[in-house]
């Protein structure tokens, strides 16, 4: 009887520890490594639009797609469970999509770091299910798409 | 084959439209790595065997797409769009589709 009870409690809680800790750890280096990449692209755009004046005549343009699955940590599971109670906005989960979509957009610009610009840039966001069943709450792929072209700067 | 998900391939003419053209491709995970991506799930984070299953699958979608639009003799895919659903548990289904047509 207290042994079951140890393992029906002990072994979430300390999940739940692990997840904070060490979850807390990677979202920091995380962002960091984000901030970090981002710096190296910001002399080249990524627009959202798909008309824009280039300084210089287009000599070529491709598809560009960066992804990335991303999943919560239980400690976060575990706070935006009563998060859900009493509604407001769920700050576990806001980090963890951002992180997300600003690694999806650096994976696309990474595809092709040489590009001039990367225009009409798209953003999708999916959830995913596993063969487990509802387990897939929390887990989310990011896709960045877009198309990056190059200038012509033959003389 | 020139791919852009804008209405124009920059620098080239568009001389024929031959319509729309799509690829998709439904998959399942696989067991070791749903384990293996159980136990990432305790600590967050990114699903290295995830993204790389998508990312996979995105192409193959992708390469369907081409060889639609290959055998319709287009040169070129404009406007790609992607998008994802899930069709049933523990599988999702990745679609492509643009139109194709021929440039100068």
């Amino acid at each position: 009887m207290r042994l079951e009870l140890i393992i029906g409690l002990g072994i979430p809680l300390v999940l739940v520890i692990v997840g904070r800790i060490v979850g807390a750890r990677i979202e920091r280096a995380h962002f960091l490594s984000l901030a970090e990449r981002e710096a190296r692209f910001r002399s080249r755009p990524t627009l959202s639009t798909k008309r824009f004046t280039p300084p210089l005549p287009i000599r070529s343009a491709e598809l560009v797609t960066g992804s990335v699955v991303v999943s919560i940590d239980h400690f976060k599971r575990f706070i935006s469970a009563f998060r859900m109670i009493v509604g407001g906005e769920v700050r576990a989960y806001s980090t963890l999509i951002e992180r997300a979509r600003r690694e999806a957009v650096l994976r696309m610009m990474e595809s092709r770091p040489d590009a001039d610009a990367y225009i009409n840039t798209r953003l999708e966001t999916s959830t995913l299910a596993t063969a487990t069943g509802n387990e897939g709450m929390g887990t989310i792929e990011v896709l960045a798409y877009g198309t990056a072209v190059h200038y012509d700067r033959r003389p | 084959m020139i791919l852009t998900n804008i209405e124009i391939v920059p620098g080239h003419q568009i001389v024929q439209h031959f319509g729309l053209v799509q690829g998709s491709t439904i998959r399942a995970k696989h067991f070791g790595r749903d384990f293996a991506a159980g136990l990432k799930n305790i600590v967050g984070g990114e699903l290295k065997g995830y993204t790389e299953l998508l990312q996979e699958s995105r192409a193959e979608a992708t390469q369907r797409m081409i060889a639609q639009a290959t055998e319709l003799g287009a040169n070129a895919v404009v406007n790609v769009r992607f998008t994802t659903s899930s069709v049933a548990q523990g599988a999702s289904e990745i679609l492509a589709y643009g139109t194709a047509v021929r440039i100068e």
